[in-house]
């Protein structure tokens, strides 16, 4: 196989996984919330997407539709479910998983068994030649959209009200709320945040990945590893987390098929014992 | 008195369908005792104890069908579900609370993945099976009975070890380092290698259950060891109430003829499994064993309030006696 064409399969799936694992670090580092829907988020994101592009929208509007609904969905299980157990770390776990196996049994009811392959956009089919070398276009196109987006967070936390409310409460949540920040309404807008990046991720994985049941199941470890690697509640650490995981996952699958999962347990294990808190994140006290 | 209740059952049950019911029930009550170790008394929630489980499974098909026999491929199994277990446990014990269940949750994906796609070792989608149950001491385990009271000694055994580790220094010195880890470090407590321990005890019977399932079922697939497998176990440890020793068993009872019951009627068994994991947290969070406890003793002294006259009748709010 092209090593080329390895390197963008594996940087295009680390974009994918960063939309995945950016909402899930946030949320866990803002919440302690480990939110194990996560990766069901992402895979009704991905039929929400196969729906509305049946119903005749594009690939576009349909990614950011889904990725709406999906956040308006996470918003939903954080004001109604998980909102009565504060600090309930094992309730959290179980609902959350609870709530996964729930989603994932209504797909397979709604949209069958089958995997279902969401059609490339018009305007990013093909390859394209960058300096001599051809790339599948689309790949290229979602490591832009994953760029973009990184930088837009980065920019949104680091340069806004609210992403300097949000670094707060990741930081010192009792201070926060003693500083006079609503706490409480910040949950939500990350829990929507992250939902709704888990969902859109979902569409924009469609056409590498196609949709098929326990998809959930497959991405949702991919997200921990990242973030136990990368660091919870840190931005850089997922982002760098996401591209190390890609490109170990891609790398693995083609030279290791059998042991794709065992490769990609590798820098895990090791993050582990040298650095239990992850890459960027900071021990707990 | 329980335990001639249990040996007569394929007498006066009859039907070997139901007596394979019962040596089920049995075999996860042994796998949620040994999760409960680890969830109930050491204050650790594993999400990834199924890997344990069909690690145990798959080594021991696998060495049985290498031609080890099934001593060997016994003991092996369970030397390799131990190693595991260490494995698992140096790991996941770097994090704590949240830390720990995410780690076992990876951990036991990871496993997954193994069984799945190392299709070299684990034969993939399709699984191993195996061609016959042991003959211990000349008995054949082959019919449904034998099996039942083969799986009952099993079960007694590991009920009575659970019951000796929770009541000796050591299961003291585990509920210390759940409630106070701290303190216990500061009284000279090495609260690590406690929980290290506790988590190779519990992944030890894990692994006596993984090789229950297999003969009960001389079958093994990756559906074994995912992630709903390690849920509904923890779901059979947390609906019966954690920490204690009949809440598991009664969990894995409730789990079990639910799970038979439910599949014969719809099919959607993991919708109603997710259903039940959302209700017992918004209800009845200290599980299903405790809470019912609660309730009928608020239900009890309501009728002696009611018999004692109209005044004595102050609101008493639901849930407000009992479990505090």
């Amino acid at each position: 196989m092209n090593l080329w064409l390895l390197a963008a399969n594996s940087i295009a799936f680390g974009g994918l996984l960063f939309l995945l694992s950016a909402g899930f670090a946030l949320i866990f580092g803002l919440m302690r919330i480990p939110n194990l829907t996560h990766g069901s988020l992402f895979m009704l994101g991905a039929y929400f997407g196969v729906s509305l592009m049946a119903w005749g929208l594009g690939f576009w509007a349909a990614a950011l539709v889904g990725g709406v609904g999906v956040a308006v969905l996470g918003g939903l299980i954080e004001r109604l479910l998980l909102r009565r157990l504060p600090g309930a770390e094992l309730a959290q776990v179980l609902v959350t998983l609870g709530l996964s196996f729930m989603i994932a049994d209504t797909c397979l009811m709604q949209w069958g068994g089958d995997p279902i392959s969401i059609e490339t956009p018009a305007a990013l089919r093909g390859a394209s030649h960058v300096a001599g070398v051809a790339f599948p276009t689309y790949r290229l196109g979602v490591i832009v959209i994953a760029v973009t987006f990184a930088t837009a967070l980065w920019a949104m936390l680091e340069r806004t009200r609210l992403g300097a409310m949000i670094r707060a409460g990741v930081d010192d949540p009792m201070m926060a709320r003693a500083a006079g920040i609503r706490v409480p309404l910040l949950f939500t807008v990350v829990f929507c945040l992250g939902s709704g990046l888990a969902g859109f991720a979902g569409v924009i994985g469609g056409p590498i990945l196609s949709v098929y049941p326990g998809l959930d199941q497959d991405m949702l470890p991919l997200a921990l590893v990242v973030v136990i690697l990368g660091g919870s509640g840190s931005l850089v650490g997922s982002f760098v987390g996401s591209f190390v995981v890609g490109v170990l996952y891609n790398f693995g699958q083609a030279l290791l098929p059998e042991l794709a999962y065992v490769v990609l347990f590798l820098p895990m294990l090791l993050v582990l014992v040298v650095r239990p808190a992850g890459l960027f994140g900071r021990p707990s006290p | 008195m329980a335990l001639a209740l249990l040996a007569s059952l394929p007498a006066w049950i009859g039907n070997s369908y139901y007596v394979n019911i019962a040596s089920q029930v049995l075999l996860y009550a042994v796998f949620a005792l040994g999760l409960n170790v680890i969830v109930g008394y050491a204050g650790l929630v594993s999400l990834g104890h199924a890997g344990l489980f069909g690690i145990a499974a798959y080594s021991g098909a696998i060495l049985i069908n290498g031609g080890y026999g099934h001593f060997l491929g016994i003991v092996g199994a369970l030397a390799v579900t131990l190693g595991a277990s260490a494995l698992f446990a140096v790991l996941a014990l770097r994090g704590t609370g949240l830390g720990f269940v995410m780690i076992t949750v990876a951990l036991g994906q990871i496993v997954w993945g193994v069984a799945y796609r190392w299709i070299s070792l684990t034969n993939g989608d399709n699984g191993v099976s195996i061609a016959s149950r042991p003959a211990p001491f000349g008995l054949s385990l082959v019919d449904a009975d034998p099996f039942y009271w083969a799986t009952l000694v099993v079960f007694l055994v590991a009920l009575a070890a659970i019951a000796v580790f929770v009541a000796s220094p050591f299961g003291a010195s585990l509920r210390g380092a759940r409630d106070q880890p701290r303190r216990m470090n500061a009284l000279g407590y090495n609260v690590w290698l406690i929980r290290f321990l506790a988590f190779l005890f519990s992944g030890l019977w894990s692994g006596v259950a993984g090789l229950l399932f297999l003969y009960y079922n001389q079958f093994v697939s990756p559906q074994t060891v995912a992630l709903t497998a390690s849920a509904e176990v923890l779901l059979m440890v947390i609906s019966g109430g954690t920490a204690t020793l009949l809440g598991p068993i009664a969990g894995a009872l409730l789990v079990v003829v639910m799970k038979n019951v439910a599949s014969a009627y719809i099919e959607r068994w993991n919708f109603v499994l997710g259903a039940i994991f959302v209700a017992i947290v918004i209800f009845m969070p200290e599980g299903l064993v405790p809470g019912s406890l609660r309730l009928w003793r608020w239900g009890v002294r309501r009728w002696r309030q009611r018999l004692a006259g109209p005044v004595a009748m102050a609101a008493v709010p639901p849930g407000s006696g009992g479990g505090q």
